[in-house]
């Protein structure tokens, strides 16, 4: 058992990797009513491509969400049903990394972590339930497309990535998930739904010791072998394609501009660079900065615009999006000033007010209990320690972030994703 | 938590809830006034006005700069609607003093900037200035065109229209494209004025700070509030369901229908009803989630959720145009069963402790408590998270079936494909 205090931010991690491989955390959260524990998997929708029992193997698009939506289902029904029974308000969702169960309550935690740790490790489907859940995930995906923030964003992904499985869709599409049967589920829980590939948290006014006894008590005793994964090589820097676009029922246009960044390779350096993406965008576009107040004041961006620097399994990228009548010309105003930083440098004072407001906010993102937990995953599994921010940030200079824009943010790097209103 | 509540000037309450256990300090502070189709998109439009720049902080960039340095303190725009009310104002939010670089005081800039947002804003001859009103007329009338976009909320904003129309619960949060059109640079800063001078305020804190503290600075802060003559604020206009109900289909370009009900509930009988709600369709537990999503695989979502403060019921599901007869059928099946007390002892079970542990989770987010307070306060209810959670334990299934068997069918609202329709 390791105890770690973050004085500068008020909060302590008890940490412990159990004999099957299982790290589990326990935040501690005195005076709090909720507890609430998040288990993951490394395993999202870009893991399509893997190798098991020393053969490569192709699994339809959509998979790991699929199986995410059949995890629930138990030999006595569903577990859904058996958390809420408790007042807990169970969830899931699949990224492109990670698939994670979670549930928050305030009565029963012990009971309700017994039955999170139990339906995710038992898999249990048949190939009736399997194909009845093609209806559901049907319309789950049918839901998604008409949604033009998600349209946007894939069509993003497809215009910067040439081969890379950022470009497909977590939730997959109709006809790949139509491929999917109960024996290829059960292989990708038995590949990648092992204890040395998972990750628990839990946050809550909790007594770590107990936590750790009852995951080991419930969990497998053993894990399984490390799966090597296939994420194809971009290491060409340029967008497959500069430019695309579709009209929906929309009532003005929505854009984003990805710029195409180089892929991280974990470690504390991961979370150095990822900050440094984030305070350059900070610098550059954030609600005070000279290029924000100007597009706005024009009519430009309104307050839908957003950033933010993304990190997924062997890519890496910045994206700038929202509403706007002329996405072209905002394209056109973030190069520039992109450039004129680069030329001009950063005022100390400018810089040490981003970094000021930066600290600010991820502090608070520290009142929630899932974003805590969804940090110390992602950096358990890419190995490093989120909660040394404020140490992270006293090591960045504006050097860091003028680097990063000059590689970054400019046109050969950029792709740009619209979709128009109908009409 | 104990909660301290003062009127600290005509019209003017303050609300404490001291709490330690978070990063930051929140500060809420909402005029409220009554909810009507001609001052719904000026109270819309102001704070987004207010929120351009303060005569100290005269534009964007030195105001968002002002805020840097608070360490990243947000002053959100808000604009509400809690039954038939509207709750016009700012939430912000700052960083817990213990957690400042330099040991400074975070509370009290944060104070001043809020009142000074409001009492102190930029202004040209004596009005807002144009450009400022021009551009946020132009944000506030594409958020409203906005709503389309997001087809779901696009079906329960028509269900309403169509079925309170005109009843002031049928006017939008954001109010109208037509009044927002007219809103002129004049006309804003009058209906500012009043609002400002008129309307109750609710002032909301929640964080480290001891309440004598907090009302000190909120004193300071809003000394130059003007205080009037005070809105009278009309009773909620309830109506009973229309003998038969009402169906209404439109057609967009959409992969998936929408399909949205609006019943009318008669009963007064509130943690009754909530509890009703909850076994019906307000829960992954409910009878609409496990019956017409899993059972029948019928929708993607379809869940229910009660309007206590105009006792309504809305049901909302994604579905595909050909289920919709089926669907339809479903729903009110389901309705039937609770009505009707057909339901296993788990589901009343399910659905109380869904309710408590809501309700019990509230003392832990910031946001959740000035939500819940805040909401409560607009519907003039006094009622405690405990205290509710005190009568939702008490109710019978008898209770529930009672006044399950108030909630009548009103309108039927489909939005559904075009191509379906061919």
């Amino acid at each position: 058992m390791k105890e770690m205090t973050y004085h500068r931010i008020g909060e302590t991690a008890v940490w412990q990797t159990l004999p099957n491989g299982l790290p589990v955390c326990v935040i501690r959260k005195p005076g709090y009513t909720r507890k609430y524990a998040f288990f993951a998997t490394r395993y999202g929708g870009m893991d399509l491509r893997f190798q098991l029992g020393g053969q490569w193997l192709d699994t339809p698009a959509g998979i790991a969400h699929y199986l995410e939506h059949k995890m629930f289902d138990t030999e006595d029904g569903n577990a859904l049903q058996e958390l809420a029974k408790n007042g807990a308000e169970p969830n899931a969702f699949t990224s492109n990394a990670i698939t994670g169960y979670y549930f928050d309550s305030t009565e029963h935690f012990e009971e309700n972590l017994r039955i999170l740790l139990s339906f995710v490790s038992i898999p249990y489907f048949t190939d009736e339930s399997v194909e009845k859940e093609q209806g559901i995930i049907g319309q789950e995906i049918g839901m998604i497309e008409d949604n033009p923030e998600w349209q946007v964003y894939k069509r993003l992904m497809q215009a910067l990535y040439h081969t890379s499985p950022a470009r497909i869709s977590v939730a997959g599409s109709v006809e790949s998930i139509s491929h999917i049967t109960a024996q290829t589920l059960y292989d990708c829980h038995r590949a990648f739904y092992t204890p040395a590939n998972m990750c628990l948290v839990a946050v809550g006014d909790l007594d770590p010791a107990s936590v750790f006894a009852l995951a080991e008590e419930v969990l497998p005793k053993e894990s399984g072998p490390a799966i090597p994964r296939d994420y194809g090589q971009e290491t060409d820097l340029t967008p497959l394609e500069a430019e695309v676009s579709c009209k929906m029922e929309v009532s003005m246009p929505t854009f984003l501009l990805g710029f195409k960044c180089p892929p991280m390779s974990g470690g504390q350096e991961q979370m150095r660079r990822t900050l440094i993406g984030e305070l350059a965008c900070d610098v550059l576009l954030g609600d005070s900065s000279p290029l924000y107040a100007r597009l706005y004041s024009q009519g430009l961006i309104n307050g839908t615009f957003g950033y933010s620097f993304d990190t997924l399994p062997g890519v890496a990228y910045a994206y700038i999006g929202g509403d706007s009548k002329d996405p072209h010309a905002v394209a056109e105003e973030v190069l520039q000033e992109a450039r004129r930083l680069v030329k001009d440098g950063i005022d100390p004072d400018y810089y040490a007010r981003i970094v000021r407001a930066n600290y600010g906010s991820t502090l608070k993102s520290l009142n929630s209990f899932e974003s805590i937990a969804i940090s110390l995953v992602e950096g358990q599994f890419d190995g490093y320690d989120p909660l040394l921010f404020p140490e992270m940030f006293d090591s960045i200079t504006p050097q860091d972030l003028l680097a990063f824009i000059r590689e970054n943010l400019c046109r050969e790097h950029m792709a740009l994703s619209v979709v128009y209103p109908k009409e | 938590m104990n909660e301290y509540r003062k009127e600290l000037m005509p019209n003017v309450y303050l609300t404490v809830l001291p709490a330690r256990k978070f990063k930051t300090g929140c500060l809420s502070a909402q005029f409220i006034t009554a909810l009507d189709r001609d001052r719904a998109s000026y109270n819309a439009l102001l704070p987004s006005v207010l929120n351009r720049g303060t005569m100290r902080y005269p534009d964007m960039e030195s105001l968002s700069a002002a805020m840097d340095t608070l360490y990243g303190t947000t002053v959100t725009a808000t604009v509400r609607k809690n039954g038939e009310r509207q709750c016009v104002g700012f939430v912000a939010s700052c960083i817990d003093d213990r957690f400042a670089l330099g040991g400074e005081k975070l509370l009290e800039p944060m104070a001043e900037l809020v009142g000074e947002l409001f009492l102190d804003p930029v202004t040209r001859g004596g009005r807002y200035l144009k450009e400022y009103v021009d551009s946020e007329k132009v944000n506030l009338i594409d958020s409203i065109r906005a709503i389309r976009n997001d087809k779901r909320d696009w079906a329960n904003l028509r269900l309403l229209q169509e079925m309170c129309a005109g009843e002031p619960y049928g006017v939008s949060r954001l109010g109208d494209e037509e009044s927002a059109q007219k809103i002129t640079t004049h006309t804003l800063y009058r209906h500012g004025q009043q609002l400002l001078s008129d309307a109750r305020l609710e002032l909301l804190y929640c964080g480290s700070a001891e309440p004598q503290r907090v009302e000190e600075a909120v004193l300071q802060a809003f000394a130059a509030l003007p205080r009037g003559q005070m809105e009278q604020l009309p009773p909620m206009q309830l109506f009973p369901a229309p003998e038969t109900p009402r169906f209404v289909t439109e057609e967009m370009d959409v992969t998936q229908g929408k399909l949205s009900m609006g019943f009318r509930c008669g009963s007064d009988d509130v943690p009754a009803m909530i509890l009703a709600n909850l076994i019906f369709g307000g829960s992954s537990n409910s009878k609409l989630f496990l019956n017409v999503r899993e059972k029948l695989s019928l929708c993607y979502y379809a869940s229910s959720s009660y309007a206590r403060s105009k006792k309504i019921l809305t049901v909302s599901s994604g579905i595909e145009t050909k289920d919709y007869d089926r669907t339809l059928e479903e729903i009110l099946h389901q309705l039937r069963q609770v009505q009707q007390g057909q339901w296993e002892p788990w589901e009343l079970e399910g659905a109380k402790s869904t309710a408590l542990n809501s309700l019990r989770s509230v003392g832990d987010s910031q946001s959740a408590l000035e939500n819940f307070y805040m909401s409560r306060a607009a519907v003039d209810q006094q009622e405690t998270p405990a205290e509710l959670m005190q009568s939702l334990s008490a109710v019978t299934p008898e209770r529930i079936c009672a006044a399950a068997r108030s909630i009548r069918l009103d309108t039927v609202y489909f939005l559904r494909g075009k191509e379906a329709a061919q």
